[in-house]
């Protein structure tokens, strides 16, 4: 199972900045192993965020995504003490969910 | 949707034929693997739903002029307008154009941030997709020097 995320939600005004750094090996299917063989992509393909339970972001990820991705959007209509979660699912399947308390 | 091009192989084609036809009540869920694939800035727009593409300045591109490390390059987009419905981050010269599709929804602003491997000095495209299929761009030069020196 990944490592869990870094979440940080900071409210100003009505709109809250969430900036994610989750933890994820995002190969890209393009380098090749010492025995010259193609090392398979295992990458994020899909990130939701949930403000209190409701969606409000989702995005499709390549795998030129960087190793251990970064992303940061705002969530209009945050304030202090509500909860963003933010899930994601690589192409294996695998999914993760953390959540955070905007600030 | 489906923009069968020969140069794309068969087995992506198959896996992509099968996210959007074999299951439609996900279809914005399901991973739109045609447009992950393509090749180049315009396929990539056409498969992710653009139907006519014109550059804009109401959409911004953010990126460093010079990038040390290609594998790091923090790279955003957003845009002013509003009725957008998808935001997009391609690098032309990676091996496939698109890094990232965002879906929009009013409970977010169209801006966001993250960043990209880049495999050699391109032109990095932002693409705002209204929602009318109108593709709104802009572009900027990201220049990498992956051997660290500087220049």
């Amino acid at each position: 199972m990944a490592d869990p995320m870094r979440i940080r939600a900071q409210a100003s005004g009505d709109k809250a900045t969430v900036r994610v750094l989750m933890s994820h090996e995002m190969e890209s299917g393009q380098r090749k192993d010492a025995a010259g063989k193609t090392v398979p992509a295992w990458f994020i393909q899909e990130v939701t965020a949930n403000l209190n339970g409701k969606q409000v972001l989702s995005a499709e990820w390549g795998p030129a995504v960087s190793k251990n991705p970064f992303l940061q959007f705002t969530v209009k209509g945050a304030k202090a003490g509500d909860k963003i979660a933010v899930t994601w699912k690589d192409n294996k399947g695998d999914t993760r969910t953390d959540e955070a308390t905007v600030s | 949707m489906q923009n069968r091009r020969e140069t794309l192989k068969q087995t992506a084609l198959v896996a992509g034929l099968l996210a959007s036809a074999g299951f439609p009540q996900f279809a914005q869920a399901a991973f739109n693997k045609t447009a992950f694939d393509a090749k180049s800035v315009q396929d990539a727009a056409k498969a992710a739903g653009a139907s006519s593409m014109a550059e804009s300045k109401d959409v911004t591109i953010t990126g460093p002029d010079i990038a040390e490390n290609g594998a790091v390059v923090p790279l955003g987009a957003s845009t002013t307008l509003s009725g957008v419905k998808q935001l997009l981050i391609l690098v032309e010269k990676n091996p496939a154009a698109l890094v990232a599709m965002f879906y929009v929804s009013d409970a977010v602003d169209a801006n966001f941030t993250t960043r990209a491997k880049m495999g050699q000095s391109s032109d990095v495209y932002a693409i705002a997709i209204m929602n009318d299929g109108k593709a709104l761009w802009s572009k900027k030069e990201v220049k990498v020097t992956l051997g660290g020196c500087g220049g």
